[in-house]
């Protein structure tokens, strides 16, 4: 009876084990290996648009591909046209002006200052047809352009100064017949060749994005999972989650890690508790401008000089245009560690008309937030000083009209007068322009968001955490480890110490003087 | 002079474990603090923590020996002879006069080491290990939480911490120099590594009246010992 009890109890002990050895080899997969995995399905279109007879057409004019795209999705136009890439405005809650209607068409920045007089060639990103002035309809669902955001041919290219329309080079028909899923190359046509130029404004967006490598960026890595913007920046309806805080005030529809990576996806629960106050990007956007320089300042009082009467280009060694006519003289930076601040999703803006004091900087997007706030964590931002028009006398920035179709419409890019440029622009904007303009100190804040470096690469603790010249050594309000201490206590302490020792040295030293003195009674 | 069992082996275990993770802490430690770089901010920071758990468990060891062999009592501080042993160490043992107290099984600490070690054991690493757990466990303030147990700053948590980790390393400097003024330079070295020491032999005279003291009974039958002479 015993045997059989021993021989059952050794039985269930080998099942066991071995039960608990099988059970590890079926280990759930990480989060990550799952993410990896659904990314690894790439989304392919359903139908073959090549078939449908009403795309095998010799388009002459883009509206008609999108009365042909339209004619099978419906609706869907009007889904554009609620969105802000059509409007290039939000109804936004901004603190201490209220509820205002605010975007591209309206707000300044200190980059190209604002579209306005400047349709013609600002309109090029914009996702219609002809936008140059205020007879456009936005209501004519045959001016949405389908194709800049839904080609995946990588020809469709839109016209310069033609304010939205295509290049005629542009086949039509072909691209027309090749539409899907907006691809990096769709998106980034415009977003990153905001301000005129690859990587101008962002310094997280630009061309190297169309194809990047790993290291510059983890997610869309083209030797990696290969993700798209759509992937993250999901859409439903045609409104696209994510926006840039140069336009946007409030803390909604934001693209955030957390969505698929969880709120504490580390294996380290000192790293996860990180997370209360320090966004992802933080640690895992070590550097930006990695592979292509981006602008970090923009002085406008430079501009207007010209050689023989004649606009002109000045280039450093690196090919990087540090001066031109047009637009003044402008700081580059490449491989450049952010800067870095509180942040509690929302942003204020510099409205238009709005006045201010010209003897400090002026930020044009202040951020909101600090360590006190239980919603704030601190994000890499990049930020851009410029020295740009003002009107004296009223105390506000100016808008000048900048492009120029004709000589003498005022266009400064044609004419060179800032007060011709001025009182049009402002004409444009319906605000009176005294006649008297300067040059003021401005600054923009870029919350930095893309660029994710491998995890290897991500910033490591020593780099916050040390007493000289840390990433965060700006950064007030708070204790760090690592960065802070109290001086009186080190005093102290040190003092202690060293008196300690000291005592030690005489004491010993004195006792090995007097070493054979007294009676040594013991 | 008699060879004498003093410390037992747990006593010694119990010490030289605790100053080897106190020694390591202190490293650590101050490498969180910023004082040096040696095994990188993140390394320190793990091995800080697995030496504070290590020094808790032992902690729970010590106070449990403590207390069942009633070792405390060795411990309690005392005004007889404390001046007695300041003069010693300011005067006597300059003219190689003998120790005023003597170092016995039931009487291991003379006056100024019961006054010290009891600090330590009272106020010192209390302090640093409770500064040291609301460290490990700080929060930073956030909402969705209980806001009355959010603290707003880690700063002060941090600095009692660190003033208790410079009163243990300046302990610890004091605590070496200190062993070598025993009978001799290595005596009491010796005796924490091997356990036995040459004491005198002879207990007082009262003591040889009350029942032999058993390790267990510890100063308390020493004490009873006093009162009888009374």
């Amino acid at each position: 009876m015993r045997r059989i009890l021993l021989a059952l109890l050794a039985l269930a002990a080998v099942a066991g084990l071995s039960f608990a050895a099988l059970r590890k080899n079926e280990a759930e997969p990480t989060p990550l290996a799952l993410l990896k995995e659904r990314f690894a399905h790439k989304v392919k279109p359903s139908v073959d648009h090549t078939r449908f007879a009403q795309l095998k057409v010799a388009f002459k004019r883009p509206q008609d591909v999108t009365a042909a795209c339209i004619s099978c999705h419906n609706g869907r136009a009007a889904e554009v046209m609620k969105s802000s890439h059509w409007s290039w405005d939000r109804t936004e809650y901004v603190e201490g002006k209220g509820i205002r209607a605010i975007g591209k068409k309206n707000v300044l920045n200190n980059f190209c200052i604002g579209v306005s007089g400047s349709q013609q060639t600002c309109d090029k990103c914009h996702i219609g047809y002809g936008w140059a002035d205020a007879s456009f309809d936005l209501k004519d669902p045959l001016n949405v352009d389908c194709l800049a955001c839904h080609d995946n041919t990588s020809t469709y290219v839109k016209a310069a100064g033609a304010a939205g329309m295509p290049d005629p080079s542009v086949d039509l028909t072909n691209v027309a017949q090749h539409v899907g899923r907006p691809q990096r190359s769709d998106c980034g046509t415009c977003h990153f060749f905001g301000g005129g130029g690859n990587n101008v404004k962002h310094g997280d967006l630009e061309k190297a994005l169309f194809d990047p490598s790993r290291d510059v960026d983890v997610h869309m890595a083209s030797d990696g999972v290969d993700m798209q913007c759509v992937d993250c920046h999901t859409a439903s309806q045609h409104q696209i989650l994510g926006k840039a805080y140069s336009l946007s005030s409030m803390n909604r529809n934001r693209v955030e890690c957390e969505s698929c990576h969880g709120p504490m996806p580390h294996a380290d629960d000192v790293l996860n508790d990180h997370t209360y106050k320090v966004a992802c990007q933080t640690c895992h956007i070590p550097t930006y401008a990695k592979v292509n320089p981006t602008k970090l300042s923009w002085d406008w009082s430079k501009a207007g000089k010209l050689k023989d009467g004649k606009p002109y280009e000045q280039k450093d060694a690196s090919g990087t245009d540090v001066y031109m006519s047009i637009k003044g003289s402008f700081v580059w930076g490449k491989n450049l560690e952010p800067d870095y601040v509180w942040f509690d999703g929302t942003a204020s803006h510099y409205l238009i008309g709005d006045t201010f004091d010209p003897t400090k900087p002026l930020v044009l997007n202040p951020l909101d937030g600090s360590y006190d706030d239980p919603d704030s964590k601190i994000v890499p931002v990049k930020i851009h000083r410029a020295n740009q028009i003002y009107d004296t006398r009223n105390r506000y920035l100016i808008q000048p009209k900048l492009y120029s179709s004709h000589p003498g419409d005022g266009g400064y890019w044609g004419d060179f007068s800032w007060e011709r440029a001025a009182e049009e622009g402002m004409k444009d904007v319906g605000l009176p322009y005294s006649g008297h303009y300067g040059f003021a100190r401005t600054e923009m804040y870029w919350p930095l968001n893309h660029m994710i470096a491998p995890k290897e690469k991500a910033v490591s603790c020593g780099e916050c955490h040390t007493r000289q010249g840390g990433r965060l050594a700006k950064l007030g309000g708070f204790y760090m480890p690592g960065r802070d201490r109290s001086p009186w206590v080190d005093r102290f302490g040190v003092g202690l110490l060293a008196l300690t020792l000291v005592g030690v040295a005489v004491h010993g030293g004195a006792r090995f003087a007097f070493r054979n003195h007294g009676q040594g009674e013991k | 002079m008699k060879r004498t069992y003093v410390y037992r082996s747990f006593e010694r275990f119990w010490h030289w474990t605790q100053a080897a993770l106190i020694l390591f802490l202190a490293v650590t430690g101050f490498e969180i603090h910023g004082s040096f770089r040696f095994f990188g901010f993140d390394h320190a920071v793990h091995y800080h923590a697995v030496a504070a758990w290590s020094f808790l468990v032992l902690i729970v060891f010590a106070i449990f020996w403590h207390f069942t062999t009633g070792e405390w009592k060795q411990y309690v501080p005392t005004w007889e002879h404390l001046r007695a042993q300041a003069d010693y160490y300011v005067f006597g043992i300059f003219r190689n006069a003998p120790h005023p107290t003597k170092k016995t099984v039931l009487s291991k600490l003379n006056p100024l080491q019961k006054l010290t070690y009891a600090g330590l054991k009272l106020l010192v690493i209390p302090g640093v290990v409770v500064s040291g757990l609301l460290y490990m466990f700080y929060r930073y303030p956030q909402r969705h939480e209980v806001l009355g147990l959010n603290v707003r700053s880690l700063q002060t948590i941090a600095v009692l911490h660190t003033a208790g980790a410079f009163l243990l390393v300046t302990f610890l400097v004091a605590h070496l120099y200190l062993m070598t003024t025993g009978h001799t330079v290595t005596s009491n070295l010796k005796a924490m590594i091997t356990g036995y020491e040459a004491l005198e032999p002879d207990p007082p005279p009262v003591r040889a009246e009350s029942p032999s003291p058993s390790p267990a009974g510890g100063p308390v039958a020493a004490l009873d010992a006093i009162a009888v002479a009374d």
